[in-house]
């Protein structure tokens, strides 16, 4: 259940504005159906340049709806320049809030509006805002491109990556491209995320059960360490594990040699590491 | 304020006022520990046998001790599958199981790849029916155990069991069903069925929540997540949650002697939903073919899935969206997508699911109140009522 404000419940039960102006100024369409909210937003203009009337249609969830329907009321009376600087927080704002997982929803509007202004200049024959080259596409299940999520962590101070999913989508689908948001938050804020609870990404290693550490411990040693004491005539058997000790003894060739010491520090240790976990001690006993 | 027209139930369901009562001593008055040696204690202890036997009569055990009582349907089925792993000490590493499970399922299954396990998810058709072919194919010497629902929470398809059952069993693989919405709705009878282990869930069949079971068939290797003391044959440590189970038992009971008179009334009030919505409201569509009786899944195209869920809450009408904005997620549920729903469908999904409690005049409610609110919801959408989208689509 969501915590909406009743500003929200009450422009979602009674959205203002509905619908499709035919002879519009400007039209901007932003989302689409597959990624879960989609907004057509139009205006006209009076003959001093003021915005007369907004409509909108939108696909989406309340949030969706209440904003674009609170962005219309916003927009009236406004020149184009000045619609151009509502920002997506001010349109969270007049709802008294957003859930945080439902930024993306007031994004969406801010969205629309710059995308109805650019279509009634485009119509004008006016100058245009210089084209920008096409920015990165971060996220690819969403379609978000680097420049959005720029902007999105510029506007509204942010500082995580879930912060960024919950105002762009950015990352919400399979989470790959995690890293690179997180490497876009610290080229813009100069540091990197604050840490959240999030998921491990790598499996920790450490998170091994008893069995699954010996079971481990006993492959790595038949496939990556013995092989290469075999090649010297040598051998070694695990003899038990204890916590992080590994006992050992060496067999054949290496258990009379001088050099043990430094085979089970550079060799058996060194791998049990690399493929078990970190913090592994390894004894031998004879 | 509306009174409540609950068709949720797949989510949770009343509790039977016969197992408030039935409960009611336990707190009141039989508060003993069953393990004590007096005669306070231990005297409840026959009131948990009976219980166990009223869970193993409607599951068609041959013993209540194959009966261990957990804290829940997710519980079941972490203790089912990693009990199982555990018990194979690693020796078998491969997991198969279908890409619409309850999480309790897929995200443990999940759980146990990253921690070097290999799994298998099945995939389903648009019906969201298996091909047993591919079960047969993917079972291999390594395969640990196979889990696969009995019937799906968001659509309630119901899957082949026996058939898998057999299957699974040919090939000597310990098998899970999670039974959780299948128990006191479809017949079961296990001691016909090679079932290894089955979960079910109290508060799905009108019992207490936080209470479930898991059925674990006589012989099979199971090493407990929960250990401490001898309860529960030492496959469930903790002091038994006494009212709860005797909540379950009840529960049972009362499932066992209504099933067949329910099920036939389920089905006529499902399927007057159904053919009423598909009558009144346009470009819509069911999701799931062979289906629980009392689960209903429709998708209404244009439209997303929260806003239809907040518009009938207003009206008392409670039921669930596999859409991404209700979840909070944002992609639409893993079920619908594994059956390959358009996202433009999924996004607009809601399921309906019914019980015991439901009568004919509520659902007469949802189909005069439903239909404008469809409507009222494309009326605002830039795709219904032909309108063609010019952007990025």
């Amino acid at each position: 259940m969501w915590d909406y404000t009743d500003k929200v419940r009450d422009h979602f039960k009674n959205p203002r504005n509905i619908g499709f102006i035919k002879d519009a100024d400007g039209v901007g369409e932003v989302g689409s159906m597959a990624c879960g909210d989609a907004l057509r937003l139009m205006f006209k203009l009076d003959d001093d340049g003021k915005i007369t009337e907004a409509k909108f249609q939108t696909f989406g969830c309340a949030s969706a709806i209440a904003s674009s329907s609170v962005l219309t009321e916003m927009m009236v009376g406004l020149t184009l320049e000045e619609a151009e600087k509502i920002t997506n927080q001010q349109i969270a704002d007049r709802l008294g809030g957003l859930p945080d997982q439902k930024m993306h929803c007031s994004v969406l509007g801010r969205e629309a509006l710059e995308a109805a202004v650019l279509d009634y200049r485009k119509r004008q024959g006016g100058e245009l805002p210089e084209k920008k080259e096409e920015s990165r596409l971060v996220c690819i299940c969403f379609g978000v491109t680097e420049e959005e999520v720029e902007r999105a962590i510029r506007e509204n101070n942010l500082t995580t990556v879930e912060d960024v999913t919950n105002y762009t989508k950015a990352g919400g689908g399979c989470g790959g491209c995690h890293e690179d948001i997180a490497l876009i938050i610290e080229k813009i804020t100069g540091k990197p995320p604050e840490e959240q609870e999030k998921e491990v990404k790598e499996p920790s290693k450490k998170n091994l059960t008893n069995i699954q550490k010996i079971q481990l411990i006993q492959e790595t040693i038949d496939r990556e360490i013995r092989p290469i004491l075999q090649k010297d005539g040598g051998d070694l058997e695990l003899i038990d594990v204890d916590r992080n000790v590994v006992q050992v003894s060496l067999r054949g060739t290496c258990s009379q040699c001088r050099v043990a010491f430094f085979t089970l520090r550079d060799v058996v240790e060194a791998k049990l590491r690399e493929f078990v976990t970190e913090d592994l001690v390894v004894e031998e006993v004879q | 304020m509306n009174p409540v027209i609950y068709l949720d139930n797949n989510a949770t369901t009343r509790v039977a006022p016969e197992v408030v009562e039935a409960i009611r001593p336990f707190w009141e008055d039989y508060y003993g520990n069953p393990s004590s040696m007096h005669q306070f204690g231990g005297g409840v202890r026959k009131h948990l046998d009976r219980a166990r036997e009223q869970v193993a009569e409607l599951l068609g055990a041959e013993y209540p001790s194959e009966i261990v009582f957990t804290a829940g349907g997710s519980e079941s089925d972490n203790l089912a599958i990693r009990g199982t792993l555990e018990a194979l000490a690693g020796k078998k590493r491969h997991i198969i199981t279908t890409r619409v499970e309850h999480p309790a399922v897929r995200s443990q299954c999940h759980h146990l790849k990253k921690m070097g396990y290999r799994l298998t998810e099945l995939p389903v058709d648009n019906h969201g029916e298996l091909d047993l072919n591919q079960l047969r194919d993917a079972i291999t010497s390594d395969t640990a155990i196979v889990s696969i629902m009995w019937a799906n929470n968001e659509t309630g398809v119901i899957f082949p069991i026996e058939k898998i059952a057999e299957i699974v069993h040919e090939k000597g693989v310990v098998f899970h069903t999670d039974a959780v919405q299948a128990v006191g709705k479809v017949p079961i009878d296990l001691k016909n069925t090679p079932i290894d282990l089955l979960s079910l869930s109290g508060h799905k069949l009108h019992g207490p929540k936080g209470i479930g079971a898991l059925y674990v068939r006589k012989g099979t290797k199971l090493m407990p997540l929960i250990i401490g003391g001898h309860q529960e044959r030492g496959k469930r440590a903790g002091t038994e949650n006494v009212p709860a189970i005797v909540g379950l038992g009840m529960a049972a009971e009362l499932a066992r002697k209504h099933m067949k008179e329910e099920n036939e009334r389920l089905i006529y009030l499902r399927n007057k939903l159904e053919k009423g919505i598909l009558a009144t409201c346009p470009d819509t569509r069911v999701n799931g073919r062979h289906r629980l009786p009392n689960t209903l899944n429709v998708s209404f195209e244009y439209i997303e899935g929260e806003a239809i869920l907040l518009m009938m809450d207003e009206f008392g009408i409670s039921a669930s969206s596999g859409s991404a904005c209700a979840s909070g997620s944002l992609e639409p549920s893993h079920v619908m997508r594994a059956m390959g729903i358009p996202f433009t469908a999924a996004h607009g999904s809601i399921r309906f699911s019914l019980s015991r409690y439901n009568t004919e005049e509520e659902i007469d409610f949802v189909l005069e109140k439903l239909p404008p609110i469809i409507q009222r919801l494309r009326e605002i959408s830039p795709f219904a009522n032909g309108m063609t989208w010019g952007g990025d689509e």
